[in-house]
């Protein structure tokens, strides 16, 4: 499969050739800039899809590379919107301490919950994902002095960007802002998966049971990803809670979980990438099609998720490779 | 005070004996393919919906009903093995439960789409309206017609399972799969029967679900959690593990409503939670 097993390199070269940065992925990032110049009007949807790519990308951690299936990742991106928006709340409007303090906080939740995740694997392990999300949600729900409960968090105020930039209607700073963020975290997550950490998370993925007998420590490896994952999603809620200076219980429901699983599938899961272009083209369907028949979204989302499934596994990104390397082979 | 233990006891049981037709099925089913059915509160829905059109549009009695939605739940879900189902046995859980995700959104806005998103309202026969009074208790006739029925379904349920030539098998393909193939029973034939068969039930339950928790599209998402929680706690592929699973969940659910309504459904996922980190095979499960 891998250019591992095709060609025997020393493992240091394989790792060094996949560092490098590929013309695809410089034209990706240079392409992200477009919609500041040309679509200045949908600014506000392109922060939206900047802040869902980040979750997208802190799931793919888990899901793609470590093979961790999850329905309750929202529980993490809640906590850092609330833990962003509370912090604002108080009286202490300035966004990136907030950005890094709902980090610290998701990470913190994580790091507890990956105690937990760590020992179970299969239906229990996606059942107690599923139950751990929908516990915060209810504590979140029940709290309503702290939260807001149904009526969501209100009264945040945020202090302007670097002391000059204010969030406003237009979305130029929260664009910016979203877009910078989601860029130096993707960073760390490419350095991550590249390095040893990262294969050893592949091999977890493959066969859980074999990475101990190879000196690897499954559980602790697993615990480590499930927290820097945590602390992604927390990034990303704290983005969406100053972004938007609300936050709601929907931040952290189950829809949300589901909603990133079938983004992430839909790009396709273990590719960096694959969040970030399933973000693009769920949140770009979503604005155009909603504006037809809100009601009626699920039934496309439901239709593309039983055609991926059937006809895609590995989804866009995947069926792509595949046709490059066919295309590769017959030429 | 202990009237009102009582009071929580009865309604909760009934709950749980909904709960359980509403989820026996998907334990079998699990256990024996190991698919992971996400769409089997789809499948109840249908169930609860053939109820309420035939009952409003056609005039048809409530009881008559009962196995049209049987049917129609049956039927519904042997066209889906068929067409979907079949390719992703061997599949990753994760691919299994996005595609039932999907049917499930599909479901809920073919419902929202034919229906509204209103609440279906069922118009019961005058003689399963009303309640009995026993010793200050008051118990409704409906929930117990609820029971007795669902206890009467556990017993045909067992009996089938433990007594003929078809139970062995399912027993068997559940207990081990490759064995099972290796001593010529046709699993996948076995397979599919207990599929509809299971599917029929939740229809079924959907059906008789339709007065105590009322029907509109959501249906299908919101006792999907139920549903997987009996699953998971009782274990895969035993009936009595459902059984018993379903009864604690149902008295659960009413006592913490009842007794701590600030606290929601927070109560039900703390012990789903617990139990599954005490016990992750399910409290009857042997894997």
């Amino acid at each position: 499969m891998t250019a591992a097993s095709a060609t025997p390199t020393a493992p240091h070269v394989y790792l060094e050739a996949q560092t490098r940065w590929r013309v695809f992925e410089i034209v990706f990032w240079l392409a992200t800039l477009v919609p500041l110049v040309v679509f200045p009007s949908y600014l506000v949807l392109a922060s939206q899809i900047a802040i869902t790519a980040l979750f997208a990308l802190s799931l793919d951690l888990i899901l793609g590379y470590a093979g961790i299936v999850s329905l309750g990742h929202a529980a993490f991106f809640g906590f850092g919107a609330y833990t962003a928006g509370l912090i604002a709340k108080a009286g202490w409007g300035e966004p990136l301490s907030g950005l890094v303090i709902a980090a610290i906080a998701s990470g913190l939740l994580g790091y507890l919950a990956s105690f937990i995740i760590s020992r179970f694997r299969h239906l229990a392990l996606i059942m107690i994902t599923l139950g751990l999300g929908l516990l915060l949600a209810e504590a979140a729900n029940s709290a309503s002095w702290l939260t807001g409960g149904a009526d969501g968090l209100q009264g945040i105020k945020m202090w302007r960007l670097l002391g000059y930039f204010t969030f406003d209607l237009y979305g130029y700073a929260a664009y910016t802002y979203s877009l910078v963020t989601l860029f130096l975290v993707f960073l760390v997550a490419r350095r991550l998966i590249q390095s040893p950490f990262g294969l050893s998370l592949r091999g977890i993925r493959e066969n859980a049971v074999r990475m101990p007998a190879i000196g690897a420590p499954s559980r602790a490896h697993i615990r480590k990803i499930y927290t820097i994952s945590a602390a992604m999603a927390g990034i990303a809620g704290a983005l969406l809670a100053q972004t938007t200076e609300t936050v709601s219980l929907e931040a952290l429901g189950f829809p949300r979980s589901a909603d990133v699983l079938v983004i992430l599938i839909l790009g396709g899961a273990g590719h960096l990438y694959g969040g970030l272009i399933g973000a693009i083209i769920y949140m770009i369907a979503r604005d155009q099609l909603s504006g037809l028949n809100p009601q009626y979204w699920y039934f496309w989302i439901g239709l593309l998720l039983i055609a991926v499934v059937t006809f895609l596994p590995n989804g866009i990104l995947g069926g792509l490779a595949q046709l490059a390397s066919r295309w590769r082979g017959a030429s | 005070m202990m009237m009102s233990v009582f009071g929580v006891l009865f309604d909760g049981f009934a709950y749980g004996m909904l709960l359980f037709l509403l989820s026996v099925g998907l334990s079998v089913t699990l256990g024996m393919m190991n698919f992971v059915n996400l769409a089997h509160c789809s499948f109840a829905m249908i169930g609860g919906y053939v109820t309420v059109t035939l009952m409003s549009q056609a005039g048809w009695p409530f009881f008559a009903t009962l196995p049209l939605a049987f049917l129609v739940a049956a039927l519904v879900s042997i066209v889906l093995e068929r067409l979907l189902y079949r390719r992703l046995y061997r599949a990753t859980e994760l691919d299994q439960s996005l595609l039932t995700i999907g049917i499930v959104f599909v479901s809920i806005a073919a419902a929202a789409y034919i229906y509204g998103t209103v609440q279906q309202p069922v118009q019961l026969p005058s003689y399963l309206r009303g309640s009995f009074h026993v010793m200050g208790l008051t118990l409704g006739v409906y929930r117990l017609f609820l029971i007795g029925i669902s206890l009467m379904i556990t017993l045909i349920l067992i009996g089938a399972l433990e007594y003929t030539r078809f139970g062995a098998q399912v027993r068997a393909a559940v207990d081990n799969q490759r064995m099972a193939r290796g001593l010529g029973i046709n699993v996948d034939r076995a397979f599919a029967i207990s599929f509809a068969l299971g599917s029929g039930l939740a229809g079924l339950g959907g059906a008789l679900a339709v007065e105590i928790v009322g029907l509109d599209p959501a249906f299908a998402l919101t006792y999907l959690v139920y549903v997987l929680i009996v699953v998971s706690v009782g274990g895969l592929g035993s009936i009595a593990g459902s059984f018993a699973a379903a009864t604690l969940l149902g008295i659960s659910d009413m006592a913490g409503k009842y007794y701590f309504p600030e606290l929601g459904a927070f109560l039900i996922y703390l012990v789903m939670v617990g139990l599954l980190m005490w016990r992750p095979a399910g409290l009857f499960g042997r894997r």
